[in-house]
This record gives C-alpha cells, structure tokens and sequence, in this order.
C-alpha cells in the first residue's frame, strides 16, 4: 500500500481518485499555487535593487541614448516653416508659403526668446546662419507681403539653396548626424552622405586604436597569467595561497595607486630607466621614453587587468585532476602533448572567461589611458570624456560615440554570458 | 606539481625554467606596489631612489610628504569626502545586493540568467558611459553636484560585487537547512536571523567591502557628478596626477596601499571562517 504513510496516514482523493489536499483542492492545482507563490516571494526580493538600477541606471542610459539621435531645436522652434517646407522639392527657391511660415516663426521666437537656439542649431552647420537669421528676425513685425522678396531684400543669403535644404533636413526629430560624424562620416549640402576629409578623421582611427590595444593587451594578459595560474592551481594548497596575496594585493589596490605606481617607475628619470643605466643596457643619454605613449598604456593596463585573467582561470584549473596528465604520460605522451591535449581543452572555459572579462574591461577604461596614456595611448573613452567638458563641449556628439561604445560592450557582455555565464563570475 | 623522477633532462630545465618565468612575473604583479612605498618616504622630491636613500643614511628619508598630506585642509576634506560617500554607499548596496542574492539563489526564481546579467551590468558598462549618462540625468533633476548624486552612482557601481560575492556564498549553501528549522518550527524571519545570515555573513562582509573598496576609488563618476564641495581625494588624486606628481601623491598611495591589505587581510579571514563552517578547511 505505497499512498499509505508509516503512520497511518490516509491521503484525501476525489471522485476520480487523484491525491487532494484537505479542504479538497487537487493536489496539483495546489502544488503549482504554492510554486507561483515561491517564484513570487523569489522576484520580490530581487524587485527593490531592480527598481533601483531601474531609475538610477537604465533610465540614464536610455535617456542618453535617445538624445544621441533627437534633434528637436528646428523642428520645434520653427514649427511653421517645418510644416511648410515639407513638400518643397529642394530644387529651386522655396515658395512664398515657406517665407510666410518664417516670418510667423521669426515673430513668436522674438517673444519667447527661442528663435536663437534654432538658429543655433543651423548655424552649426553653415556657420553665419546665426546672424543671417538672427538679423532678419529683428525686422520680421516690419515685414509685408510678399514675404519672398522681402527676405532677399533684408539679405542676399537667403537665396541659398543650400540654406533652405539644410532647415528641411534638420526637421526632422530623430537625425543619424551625430553618428555620422562618430564614425567620420558627414552630410553634404544635398544631403547625401560622404566620408569627411581626411585631415577631420579621428573618430574611427581611434575606434580601431582602442579595440587594437585592448587585444593586445588581452593578450599580454593571456601569456603572464596562465603560467602563473597553472602554477597556483598545481602548488601545494598553502603555497598557492600564499602566492596567491601577490595576486589579490593588486587586486585590492587602487586603480590610482597603481597607475602613479607605474608612472614613477616609467619615467625618464624613474627606476627602471635607472636600473637599465646601472645596469649598463643603455647610457645616460638614451633612457627610453615608456610612458605618455602606448607602451605606458599597455605596461600599466595589463597590470591593472592580470588579475582578471588569473582568478577565472584559477578557479577553473583547480578543478582539474592531475591524474589525467598522469594518464596521459602513462598512454605515451610526452610532456608537452599531453598539456597540449588534454590540459588546455580543459581550461578553455577559464581562458574565455578571463580574455572577455579583460577585454571588455579593457575596451571602456579611461583613467589609465588619461594619465599614461599622452597623445597616442589613448582610448575612445577620453574623446567621450573631452567631448563631455570644457568650453567646446558636443554632448551629442559624446552620447553618440558612448552608445557606439556601449553597443561592443554589451554584444561581448551577451557572449560572456553566452559562452561563460555571469552566475560564475567569482572574485577571491 | 613535483618533478616526477622519472623526467628527464630537457623537462628537468623546463621545469625550473617556468618556475623563473612565474616568479619574474610575481614580481612584475607587487614590485609597482611595493616600490612605492619607500618612495614616499624620500627626502627629496623625485620619485626614484637617492644615493643616500640606497645607503640608508637616514637623512635620505623624511616624513615630510606625510605631513605635507595631513597638514593640508584640502585634502583631508576630499578624504573625509571619500570615506562619507563610500560608507553610505557601502550601506545601501549591500542591503540591496543582498536581498537580490538571496533572491537570485532560491531555487525558484524566474529568468535568473537574465536578471543576473542586468544586475551585474553596472560592472560592465565602461564608467565613462555611466558617468556621462547620469552626469545628464541628474544635471535635469539639479541634482549634480550633489553628495545624493555621487551615493546613488556608487550604489549602483557597488551592488554587482554584492551580489556576486553573496551569490557565491549561498551557491554551496544546503537548502535542507532551511527545511530544517521550519520542520523544528521556525517561522521564516526566524529562519532568516539564525540559519540563514549566520552563514551568510562572511558573504555579506565580502561584498560589503568590496562595495566599499569600488566607491572608495572610483574616480570617472565623481569627476563628473562632483561640484566643489564633493571632491573626493581619489579625484584629488587624479587631477593631481594630470598636472605634476607630487609626493605627497605617493605618501596618500601608500596610505591607501596599507588600507588594501588591511581588507584583504580581512578578506582571508572571512575565507577561512566560512569553510571551516562548512567543514571543507584544508587543515
């Protein structure tokens, strides 16, 4: 009688003879229940950090994101002309409707002190639209019908096409512009898009730069961290976590300490260029230069980042039974085969943890690359950065070249998650 | 990993060949950190060692940089500034991040993968990006140039290595615990204070300090987000470092350098202590 409990215990049925509860539920329906309120009582504790990122952090990224590409100035500070001008062919002078539509625009912009910032806008793109339109603007009350001829008598300028096209263009609420010019690429007076000159492309240089020098340095990361970890996870328990506080010391430093640590050290007068002179390996005169340069930016980021690629492999490493090396030798192999074959198939979760986890790190830094970095170790972070401060600031353009960035880290962030999982990520 | 007695010559080399390889490489890891602190005690303002230095003639080294830092208005504020902000962000990212691990750990969670992912986002997103996003953000709000600001950011930048390191602690957690105590009648707040947390803590204690650790040296965000009042010394730091280096820099370093191993050493500590409570102590 296997429903029958040890002690006597009889469970209820219904008519079809399926197991209930006491007050006569099902037992499935009720164990399903009491799984949805688990499941509840799970999300709910995970809801208040959710809602918090939420509004401190996924609203912020979006709202950056959206301002990337909204380009509201024309189209709501001119919102006569926008209409009118809608289904003007850009071929020849705009028709008297779209010069009424400006003189209404002129005059409620006069008033609310907005007509400026649309002739901001424009003006950063054919500089002195601003006073063309600003000048004009002045004398819209005065103006009568019609309103074409009136224009070009105020001012020549406004029978340029170019001008014209430009305004129809920039109604539009969502413009590619500011990505366009992140990745070197600009509008031409026709609105067709083309590369911009030569001596302007910094953008993709750099984007290619970054990405360059964050594999080297993954790799430079891959070749001293997997001896070193190998030899942690073979060592004798206390040995390797002896050793391993010469890995976690870094670890817990701060980033700072580590990178004047490192600017002490590179520097022309500094100790290793000391060392190499009393050593006899160059003279006085010939210190090298290893900082403000690449090689100060990969020196020190690798430093910063080696601890990333050797706790992940680390932790994989130790998991593997040195038996099968033995196994391996006893079946013939020499030593090198035998870690060639079946050793560093084994750590390859550990090796594409550390290299993503390094890479995407690397990718996104800006501190390190400021400071050692000088004119060619930078990152595309410290043009965002630039382009966010100072008198010359291009916020759009910054959010632009953050969300192009933004989109590599999360398409290798979704592979890390893919091939790794971030439920295994372990500091320590 | 022994040298087995049957290798030969050439493994015989390779063998002590690597194990020079890794210490040259231990040394490229601690030498940095460890060569600064001498140099914060040179008498003179270089940042490479004096004959008398190397002579250890005790002229050639001075407290001067130490009580240059601490004499100096600005810069005890900025680390008064540092220690404030990272305290209560500390707090609130590990309430939070703790709460979620537990969460994340029940064997019942819905879209667990994906949540975690969003959870630890904020370590991923460079810091620019989420600098230069919620520089805007809280420019609308007029809350930049706010401490509310600055606590916020490292909450946000301090909760994934809370929930990372919680996460962890409950994945070798036996749930038949807590079957257990509900079976001896415990309620689940019960549960909670006296089965759960005492096992947890070492946990929770980890990733306390490394919330702390990560706001206590964030520089990009504070860059931004930082009026005047705010500036904290790792920004102090920072720009200090921009213009020219001064010792004092290096005396802070070191400071800064004894704090690591002070969590560090207490990180250990918390190792030990919750695998001797699970019983899988080497001894």
């Amino acid at each position: 009688m296997a429903d029958i409990a040890a002690d006597g215990y009889v469970p209820e049925r219904d008519e079809s003879g399926a197991l209930t509860t006491v007050d006569g539920t099902p037992l499935k329906i009720s164990l399903r229940k009491s799984q949805r309120r688990a499941k509840r009582r799970a999300f709910y504790l995970v809801v208040p950090l959710l809602a918090f990122l939420f509004v401190t952090f996924t609203i912020p990224i979006v709202g950056m994101i959206v301002r990337s590409v909204y380009n509201p100035e024309v189209a709501n500070y001119l919102p006569e002309t926008s209409a009118a001008i809608a289904d003007w062919d850009g071929e020849e002078l705009p028709p008297e409707k779209v010069f009424a539509a400006m003189v209404a625009d002129m005059e409620v912009g006069l008033e609310n002190r907005t007509i400026g910032r649309a002739a901001g806008r424009i003006n950063r793109e054919i500089p002195g639209a601003r006073s063309l339109v600003m000048g004009t603007a002045r004398h819209a009350d005065e103006m009568q019908p019609p309103y074409r001829e009136a224009f070009l008598a105020e001012d020549e300028d406004w029978s340029e096409l170019e001008f014209w096209r430009l305004v129809k263009r920039e109604t539009r609420l969502i413009t590619p512009a500011y990505y366009l010019l992140a990745l070197d690429f600009e509008y031409t007076p026709r609105g067709e898009i083309v590369e911009r000159p030569e001596i302007y492309q910094v953008y993709r240089l750099l984007f290619i730069r970054t990405a360059w020098m964050s594999i080297v340095i993954t790799g430079a990361c891959l070749l001293l961290g997997y001896p070193v970890a190998h030899l942690l996870a073979t060592l004798p328990l206390r040995t390797s976590n002896l050793l391993m506080i010469l890995v976690l010391l870094p670890f817990w430093t701060s980033l700072l300490v580590r990178t004047s640590a490192w600017m002490v050290l590179l520097q022309q007068e500094g100790v290793v260029n000391d060392l190499l002179v009393w050593a006899g390996i160059i003279n006085d005169n010939g210190r090298i230069r290893m900082i403000y340069n690449q090689l100060g930016t990969i020196i020190a980021m690798t430093h910063i980042l080696l601890p990333f690629m050797i706790l992940p492999l680390y932790s994989v490493m130790k998991t593997i039974p040195p038996s099968y090396m033995r196994a391996a030798r006893s079946l013939g192999a020499n030593q090198f085969t035998a870690f060639v074959k079946v050793y560093m198939p084994l750590t390859i979760p550990g090796l594409a943890a550390g290299v993503l986890l390094v890479f995407i790190l690397a990718i996104g830094y800006y501190i390190t690359p400021a400071l050692v970095g000088g004119e060619s170790g930078i990152f595309i972070s410290n043009l965002i950065a630039s382009n966010m401060q100072g008198t010359s600031a291009q916020l759009k353009l910054a959010s632009a070249l953050a969300t192009i960035l933004l989109v590599l880290v999360l398409f290798f962030y979704w592979l890390f998650n893919k091939l790794v999982g971030v439920d295994r990520l372990k500091f320590g | 990993m022994a040298l087995p007695s049957y290798a030969g010559p050439f493994e015989r080399t390779w063998y002590y060949s690597y194990r020079v390889i890794c210490a040259a490489i231990f040394i490229f890891l601690i030498v940095p950190i460890i060569v600064i602190v001498p140099l914060s005690f040179n008498a003179q303002p270089y940042f490479t060692f004096t004959k008398e230095m190397l002579s250890f003639d005790p002229d050639g080294y001075s407290l001067r940089w130490y009580e240059e830092l601490l004499s100096s208005r600005e810069w005890m504020r900025a680390i008064g500034n540092s220690f404030f902000i990272a305290i209560s962000a500390t707090i609130i990212s590990t309430t939070l991040g703790t709460l979620a691990a537990l969460g994340l750990s029940r064997p019942n969670m819905p879209a667990k993968g994906f949540i975690t992912a969003v959870l630890i986002s904020p370590m991923i997103v460079p810091l620019i990006i989420t600098a230069a996003a919620l520089f805007s953000f809280y420019a609308r709000l007029d809350l930049a140039n706010s401490y509310f600001s600055i606590i916020m950011a490292h909450v946000v930048l301090g909760t994934p290595f809370v929930v990372i390191t919680v996460t962890a602690s409950l994945s070798g957690f036996d749930q038949q615990l807590i079957r257990a105590a509900q079976s001896l009648g415990a309620n689940q707040v019960t549960t909670f204070f006296k089965v759960i947390l005492p096992l947890l803590l070492p946990g929770v204690v980890a990733g306390a300090l490394f919330a702390f650790i990560t706001s206590l040296d964030e520089v990009v965000v504070v860059l931004f987000l930082a009026g005047p009042e705010q500036v904290t010394m790792t920004v102090r730091m920072f720009s200090g470092l921009r213009e020219e280096i001064s010792p004092t820099i290096l005396a802070l370093a070191t400071i800064l350098v004894a704090i690591s191993i002070l969590l560090l050493s207490s990180m250990e500590l918390l190792r030990r202590r919750s695998e001797r409570q699970r019983g899988m102590s080497p001894g």
